[in-house]
């Protein structure tokens, strides 16, 4: 079976209860498999839930896990997105120190990424920026780390490009 | 199912709705014990005479019993336990039963809905301790919900690949009022197990297998749980393969047919192992690979043969092994829809191949590996099976703890019949044997039930002697007792240099006495030349319980053996030492 590892992700359809999200999480946890991130939310179907999961893993791997979510009972439907053309978004919200002498240059990067400052105060923005995880992490790395007060991300969520839908 | 819809405008309680669908489904038997959670349901249960309520003396029986009566007949096995400690007793019988896929619904009792979560008395989290070892569960929030939620319940456990499915109810929602109305049928968008198998793929198949010059055929307990055996024997006659089976689909095929090469494993025979690595197509049918069957998959997969696997889960497919030809379906209907094809096809097979491979197949079978040297001072433990064979002419439901004594029971008493061997092949639960037989014997109550046991398997769940006494089960308990924990002494001479590290068993009680005690009839047995005698005076005892201790061979090991990790070839025979 290949070995080579890759990272994936995938997103299932599965019914609104409560208790859907640890069956997910246990069966990664219970399994070993990898999960870099998970997010989750009602879709506009109230009675669904969305969750985009990203792992990494060999061809065999994210074939079991494919296999595996789908047994779970609640679970309606699952997609690899990286069986075909995607995009992938995530949020980011930054705090950076922004001190009189670098407010302008710490504005200019986040421009060049197309963030945005979405609080002012003394001595620190707060920015938002929105991309795909790699270029999240471009970003952060092109921040001076000791201008890094806190960063939270939202993990990726995904959606299949033109005709691919996921719905039931 | 197939009663009409039960409809009245009258209100009853949710535990007494609990009730009406455990009678909609047709319920026997549900094995249970009372707490405070469920003392509702214990008072509906008290004006009911549908269904038999069978108490045991711990919970964890009650799941076993309740897993055997499902192992032994097809049916939804079920089980009533308490809140808190009740559930969490209960567990090991759940993941018991989820390992081998076993059809059962468990009821649990729960604090009451406004409790949850402050740590009441006799609270924990069931549904949360139990979701890995369920295919399913529940927590019913409304009274509204019951009749559904056991629908969907008994639907789940019973479809796809089995397995147990617990209903958490929360103890005021069974004193709640509603009218009752059980639906007729269940539709659940998130779950729609496939029946039937691709007919391109079961084509492909079939020519891979008369094409075959040493084609081999793996059975498992998908076959015995799918109740497949009448169309894998056909198969086998049509196509004269051999076959080969696990210890959980002993029975599947018949032991005593010519084409049968007997279990295959970790202590599967010699024949049976080299064919499995030496053929050149395999079938498997309703089997997993697992690691005590084809030992490591490196060495497994250092031989080249197509592999054809036939099982209803795909998550078994290509989990451990990459399968070549998968058929995602139940076995039933697969083998059928095979058998039909051979019928209208008649396909051509390689005679003179095949004919060469079965004579390859003999002079593996020549080396006889399941002969033991017979003693005149010490019982040997085959010998005991051998002769329960012999004296229950092959027809006997058979239970097993976990140890020695499961290796040899599957070994020697030659199963014909599926569903007549019950034992806990995944999990591996000691303590299972006692309450297996008891819920074999209320499912069959004329039948001969013996439950093969160990003196250290035998007193984790030794409680039951009590309710095998309240409910008068004529179960022979045949205790192959040696004084160790064998199966870790055995592991313990082969790699830690005999460092019997906690594997001695002192202080036995005088288990003749003890069976007497509660009643029962209690046989010591010593001498060899005494087995079968007294095996013919206990199951002459057709209304008694009769507990037999033999002292056997302290230091007899099951043989063949494959050392843990290594592959299907490099077996150990007893020849060897």
């Amino acid at each position: 079976m290949a070995t080579q590892s890759a990272r994936h992700i995938i997103s299932l359809l599965m019914e609104n209860e409560s208790g859907a999200l640890s069956r997910v999480a246990g069966l990664f946890s219970a399994r070993g498999y990898n999960i870099e991130s998970l997010t989750v939310a009602a879709t506009e179907d109230q009675t669904l839930s969305r969750m985009t999961i990203v792992t990494t893993g060999s061809e065999a791997v994210i074939e079991q896990i494919i296999k595996q979510l789908n047994k779970l009972v609640d679970v309606v439907k699952v997609l690899d997105l990286n069986d075909g053309k995607f995009i992938e978004r995530e949020l980011m919200l930054v705090k950076v120190k922004a001190t009189s002498a670098f407010r302008e240059e710490m504005k200019r990067m986040c421009d060049i990424f197309r963030g945005r400052i979405i609080d002012v105060a003394d001595g620190s923005f707060t920015i938002e920026l929105t991309g795909s995880g790699n270029k999240l992490d471009a970003f952060i790395e092109s921040l001076d780390k000791a201008a890094i007060l806190e960063t939270v991300r939202t993990g990726a969520s995904g959606i299949g490009r033109g005709d691919r839908i996921l719905k039931v | 199912m197939g009663k009409s819809m039960e409809k009245s405008s009258k209100k009853i309680t949710g535990a007494e709705i609990l009730i009406r669908c455990l009678h909609e489904e047709q319920v026997e038997f549900v094995f249970g014990y009372p707490g405070g959670a469920v003392l509702h349901i214990y008072d509906a249960i008290f004006h009911q005479d549908k269904f038999k309520h069978i108490l045991v003396r711990h919970e964890q029986a009650a799941l076993h019993a309740a897993d055997a009566y499902s192992r032994s007949t097809g049916k939804v096995g079920v089980a009533l336990v308490t809140s808190g400690p009740g559930a969490t007793n209960a567990v090991t019988g759940i993941a018991t039963a989820y390992m081998d896929s076993i059809p059962m619904v468990i009821i649990s009792g729960q604090v009451p809905t406004y409790a949850i979560g402050e740590d009441a008395f006799q609270e924990c989290d069931t549904v949360g301790i139990t979701r890995p070892c369920v295919k399913h569960n529940f927590l019913v929030k409304d009274v509204k919900d019951i009749a559904a939620t056991m629908k969907k319940a008994f639907y789940v456990a019973s479809s796809g690949r089995p397995g147990p499915v617990l209903v958490d109810i929360p103890k005021d929602i069974t004193a709640d009022l509603c009218q009752f109305d059980y639906p007729e049928t269940v539709q659940m968008r998130s779950y729609n197990p496939v029946t039937k198998g691709h007919l391109g793929q079961i084509k492909k198949a079939l020519k891979l297998l008369s094409e075959a010059k040493r084609p081999m055929v793996y059975s498992g307990g998908g076959v015995v749980l799918g109740d497949a055996a009448e169309h894998l024997i056909k198969l086998i006659q049509a196509l004269g393969l051999p076959i080969t089976s696990t210890l959980m689909g002993l029975g599947g095929f018949p032991a005593s047919d010519k084409k049968f090469l007997g279990m295959l494993g970790m202590h599967g025979t010699y024949e049976a192992n080299m064919a499995m690595q030496e053929c050149d197509v395999l079938l498997a049918v309703g089997a997993r690979f697992d690691d005590r069957v084809i030992g490591n998959t490196v060495d497994f997969l250092s031989k080249p043969r197509t592999i054809i696997h036939i099982d209803i889960d795909p998550a078994s497919i290509s989990k451990r092994v990459k399968i070549d030809v998968p058929i995602v379906g139940d076995v039933k209907s697969v083998l059928a829809d095979m058998n039909e094809l051979i019928a209208t096809e008649k396909p051509q097979q390689n005679t003179v191949a095949l004919n060469a491979w079965f004579e390859q197949i003999k002079t593996w079978r020549a080396k006889e590996c399941m002969n033991f040297a017979q003693s005149d001072e010490f019982i040997k433990p085959q010998y005991v099976i051998q002769k329960l064979h012999e004296v229950t002419k092959g027809e006997a439901f058979v239970t097993s703890d976990v140890g020695q004594h499961q290796m040899w029971a599957a070994q020697y008493y030659k199963f014909d019949q599926p569903r007549r061997w019950i034992n806990s092949g995944g999990l591996g639960t000691m303590g299972v044997g006692l309450p297996y037989a008891m819920g074999v014997q209320f499912a069959h109550p004329n039948a001969q039930v013996a439950c093969v046991t160990g003196e250290g398997s035998i007193q984790m769940n030794i409680q039951e002697l009590s309710t095998c006494a309240q409910y008068h089960l004529p179960i022979k308990v045949i205790m192959l007792n040696n004084r160790y924990l064998g199966m870790v002494r055995q592991w313990q001479e082969f790699f830690y240099e005999n460092r019997y590290s906690e594997s001695y068993m002192d202080s036995l009680p005088n288990f003749v006495k003890l069976a007497e005690a509660y009643g029962h009839v209690g046989m010591q047995i010593t001498k060899p030349g005494d087995v079968e005698a007294a095996l013919k005076e206990a199951f002459a005892m057709k209304s008694r319980f009769v507990f037999m201790d033999f002292i056997t061979d302290q230091k007899e090991n099951v043989f063949p053996m494959i050392q843990n990790g290594k592959g299907l070839s490099d077996m150990i025979l007893a020849e060897d030492l």
